[in-house]
């Protein structure tokens, strides 16, 4: 864990409302693992005041990814950023996600920018041999759908605007009905109300499932207890998202 | 170069430099060794411990505000026995000062706690946090009762060869009445502020920002309040005054010192940067250096006021 200055090599929008960052440095993109974040002051000063939190996206060489959409002024201000200004980074963070169990297909749930993590993940299971992985990629509509280095993408939206007309929860649904026997193992991020259904859909049938959590923090690193997620079966009533996650069993935790 | 004097003793305990970090925002002082170095601190006050462990308050229990934030944490923590098995062992081996802050829900568990403790040895001081609901007093802070301030103080006094520190909360009218009550019942010495209470609204769902309505507001927003009581509590009592509030530089951390406090404690900025009490400290030690100051007790209480003006006119 480190706190660097990196510089940007450049910041694009790659959809309508989304912005990828690409920043340098050798030790961020050596180090993170899938399904770990980085915390970020935005700039100097007290406003805003502290990091914030971002799922690192992809590593190439020794760049590193983040991607993001505006909803306040920490996310307005990453979005200005120009090649050469220095970012301060604190990372990698948080509990990665794990292998699944070989001779199981590994299926990447996402909603809306909960596929930021995706494309890593990707990656990362194909360096390690598994190779036929879906894509399950849910949104509000076409507009908000993020395809950005994901592979064998089935797309759901809510308006019916592009793939499936519906929720990504009910597409995998039916990807479970139609590939009977599969083994798989689930990753997911996204809204909560979506990972909620996707909790209860993966109850239902028996299967599995790690979850990346996202939840307002102060600081990232264990010690200010801001980040509480109700935990299932635990003598502990919480745990935290930033050290204990923000990948969980999904089973595991109560997502509000 | 001169060689600058940082140290500071507060009864029977040791300090390298006057730049502590404050409760609940160390953890246990093992979470972040990556990013700081520890024996560099002037002193770690650990998150506040109760008798038994506490879940802490449901989610959200952090949000930011202008310049500062404002937390329900619900003195989430461990437990002393768990603290006294898992941390203590590990914060007694750093070269540096280990302060336990205490939280309780009522006289007899302060009592327990710091018995608990006292037995192990595995501390150089107590910081006593009074900013907690009493139980028995319907949910009442212990820290907006001077009587009550005073019954603990009173209480664990003679339980501890050590120094004692009651942290003041500054949600009251006349801060130093509380500091001169802890003082006639023996306290070694006082810090403050803890946060003060605040409120934010998300105004789309038209619900608090934070799970618990109202929290405690951090940060440098709370700076120049925490400075005034400072300034209040050092005028009216003759033991030392330990300053927190809003925090973040070697500059601002000057402001408390020339104000009269003997050390300061940071909370909300060791979020933003986990070392930065190390740098708050040679920073202190750069100021001196620059002005021919060899000990930074020079300049400790060095405020140049017109006093007429301040007492007298007052500003209102
Ligand atoms: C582990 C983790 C990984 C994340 N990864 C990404 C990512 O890859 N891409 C991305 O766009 N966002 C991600 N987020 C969310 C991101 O941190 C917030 O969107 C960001 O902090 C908002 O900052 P702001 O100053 O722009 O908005 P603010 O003004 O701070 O807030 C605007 C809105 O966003 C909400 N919000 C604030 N902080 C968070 C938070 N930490 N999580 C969720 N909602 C929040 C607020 O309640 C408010 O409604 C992640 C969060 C976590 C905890
Ligand atoms: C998230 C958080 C948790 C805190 N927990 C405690 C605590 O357990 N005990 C305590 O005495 N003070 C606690 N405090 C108060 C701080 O120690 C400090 O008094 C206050 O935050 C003001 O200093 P600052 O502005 O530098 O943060 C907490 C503060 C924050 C922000
Ligand atoms: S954000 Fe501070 S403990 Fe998780």
């Amino acid at each position: 864990m480190k706190i660097e200055l990196l510089p940007v090599v450049r910041c694009e929008q790659v959809a309508a409302t989304v912005y990828a960052l690409h920043m340098r440095s050798f030790y961020f993109a050596s180090t993170i693992q899938p399904g770990q974040f980085i915390n970020i002051k935005v700039q100097s000063g007290f406003y805003p005041l502290l990091r914030r939190p971002f799922s690192v996206a992809q590593t190439q060489d020794d760049v590193i990814t983040i991607l993001f959409d505006i909803v306040g002024e920490g996310t307005r201000i990453l979005s200005l950023k120009k090649p050469g200004d220095m970012v301060d980074v604190l990372g990698p963070l948080g509990r990665p996600f794990t292998l699944p169990q070989s001779d199981t297909v590994p299926l990447l749930v996402a909603g809306g920018l909960g596929m930021a993590p995706m494309p890593i993940l990707t990656k990362w299971l194909k360096a390690n041999g598994f190779k036929n992985t879906e894509t399950f990629l849910g949104a509000r509509s076409k507009d908000y759908l993020v395809d950005y280095q994901l592979e064998n993408v089935h797309y759901a939206t809510d308006d019916g605007s592009q793939g499936y007309h519906g929720t990504v929860v009910s597409l995998l649904d039916q990807w479970f009905t139609d590939n009977r026997g599969t083994e798989v193992t689930v990753y997911a991020c996204g809204p909560n109300p979506m990972l909620r259904g996707l909790q209860n859909l993966l109850q239902g049938r028996s299967l599995k499932g790690q979850v990346s959590l996202e939840c307002v923090m102060a600081c990232g690193i264990g010690i200010c207890q801001g980040c509480p997620v109700e935990s299932v079966n635990s003598t502990k009533r919480y745990r935290l998202v930033c050290n204990d996650g923000p990948v969980f069993d999904i089973h595991s935790v109560v997502i509000q | 170069m001169t060689k600058v004097q940082t140290d500071f003793k507060l009864g029977s305990m040791h300090c390298r430099n006057r730049v502590w970090v404050a409760s609940g925002t160390f953890g246990y002082g093992d979470e972040c060794l990556d990013l700081v170095d520890v024996n560099k601190i002037g002193a770690i006050v650990t998150k506040s411990l109760s008798l038994k462990p506490r879940d802490g308050n449901p989610p959200p229990r952090v949000v930011e505000t202008p310049s500062g934030m404002i937390n329900s944490i619900g003195l989430a923590n461990i437990g002393v026995d768990r603290f006294l098995e898992e941390k203590a062992p590990f914060l007694q081996s750093l070269d540096t000062s280990v302060v336990v802050n205490i939280a309780a829900g009522s006289v007899e568990e302060y009592r327990e706690v710091l018995e608990r403790i006292e037995s192990t040895d595995c501390c150089d001081a107590y910081e006593i946090n009074v900013s907690c609901p009493n139980v028995k007093e319907g949910g009442l802070s212990f820290g907006t009762n001077v009587r009550m301030t005073a019954e603990i103080t009173r209480e664990l006094r003679p339980l501890t060869g050590k120094p004692l520190i009651v942290k003041l909360t500054p949600n009251i009218t006349s801060v130093s009445e509380f500091a001169r009550a802890v003082q006639d019942e023996g306290a070694d010495a006082v810090s403050l502020i803890n946060t003060l209470v605040g409120m934010s609204v998300d105004v789309r769902t038209r619900r608090p920002k934070i799970s618990t309505t109202t929290g405690g507001l951090s940060g440098p927003a709370i700076r120049p309040v925490a400075l005034a009581k400072v300034y209040e509590t050092i005028r009216s009592v003759s033991i030392p005054v330990i300053g927190i509030g809003g925090i973040t530089s070697a500059n601002d951390a000057l402001e408390f010192l020339i104000t009269g406090a003997e050390a300061v404690e940071i909370g909300t900025a060791n979020y933003l940067n986990p070392n930065v009490a190390v740098e708050i400290a040679e920073g202190i030690t750069t100021f001196c250096q620059e002005n021919d100051i060899r000990n930074v007790s020079e300049i400790i209480g060095t405020l140049q006021t017109d006093q007429t003006i301040s007492v007298v006119k007052s500003w209102m």
